[in-house]
């Protein structure tokens, strides 16, 4: 049980300093942080197959791609841009009337019953493979076109146009 | 496999609930108070894991897989979602050799 509330701290404490941390190099390596800390919670889940994708597709793929775009576009220090003090204070004050209201609506709702594992087999790849083919196999195949059509609009976009690049 | 199962046994559905509204709060203050555009679409990774976490903890809760299959495609989309993002960003910088969003705003009219 203290290892939720645990690893929850450390995942907000993270996710803090991927906001307010200056270089964005830094950024981008406490939101690994991060996210290794949601892996954790999925372990704690018992979501096996998720924890392994969140793994491997958010820590292993989406983050090399955020670093290499960074590393790509060459930032110094002089170039990133500071909003002025009041806007920023307006953002952290929306955002905290947002946490707010949505922990307040919490209290609404009586005590809530302990999140108890019922089947064990719940998260892992056989039991989600079943679902995924069966109830599921249309989105499955409609987000394999998703990958392809972003894939090529990535390519499209990124690379030079011949005729402006002249 | 059980002891870590029985580790979750005593956490209460509300505080996953006050943890996942934590973290896409602080997912919305990093987008309004960053200019720079890669760290503003970090915060958008951020807000899409706190809903990713909720789903699973739902579908562990209710003892039905279909959220954690919905996770499974939310995960797909925001791999395509980042390619495309990054790639506009790129272009972007090869335009106007700064990635503030700020000097987007020609792109209102």
């Amino acid at each position: 049980m203290s290892t939720f509330y645990f690893i929850a701290f450390l995942s907000i404490f993270f996710s803090i300093l991927v906001i307010t941390a200056k270089n964005p190099v830094h950024s981008i390596l406490y939101l690994i942080l991060t996210f290794f800390t949601f892996t954790i919670h999925y372990i704690l889940l018992n979501a096996q197959f998720l924890a392994i994708v969140n793994f491997i597709v958010y820590m292993g793929a989406i983050l090399v791609l955020f670093l290499y775009t960074l590393m790509l576009i060459n930032l110094n220090k002089d170039s990133e841009p500071v909003k002025p003090f009041m806007v920023k204070v307006a953002g952290v004050f929306g955002g905290g009337i947002l946490a707010v209201a949505l922990t307040s609506s919490l209290k609404l709702v009586a005590a809530s019953n302990p999140v108890v594992l019922q089947d064990p087999n719940l998260g892992l790849v056989k039991n989600l493979g079943k679902v995924l083919f069966n109830e599921f196999l249309l989105p499955f195949e409609v987000s394999s076109v998703l990958l392809l059509s972003a894939m090529v609009g990535a390519v499209l976009l990124a690379t030079k146009d011949p005729k402006t690049a002249a | 496999m059980e002891s870590l199962s029985n580790t979750i046994h005593a956490v209460p559905l509300n505080h996953y609930i006050l943890l996942s509204a934590i973290i896409f709060s602080i997912g919305v203050i990093g987008v309004l108070i960053r200019r720079n555009a890669i760290v503003i679409f970090m915060s958008v990774e951020l807000m899409l894991n706190a809903v990713n976490l909720l789903l699973t903890a739902f579908s562990v809760y209710r003892g039905d897989a279909t959220g954690q299959v919905f996770v499974f495609f939310i995960m797909a989309l925001a791999a395509a979602e980042v390619a495309i993002g990054l790639a506009i960003i790129v272009m972007i910088y090869r335009n106007t050799n700064s990635i503030d969003i700020n000097v987007l705003n020609r792109l209102k009219w």
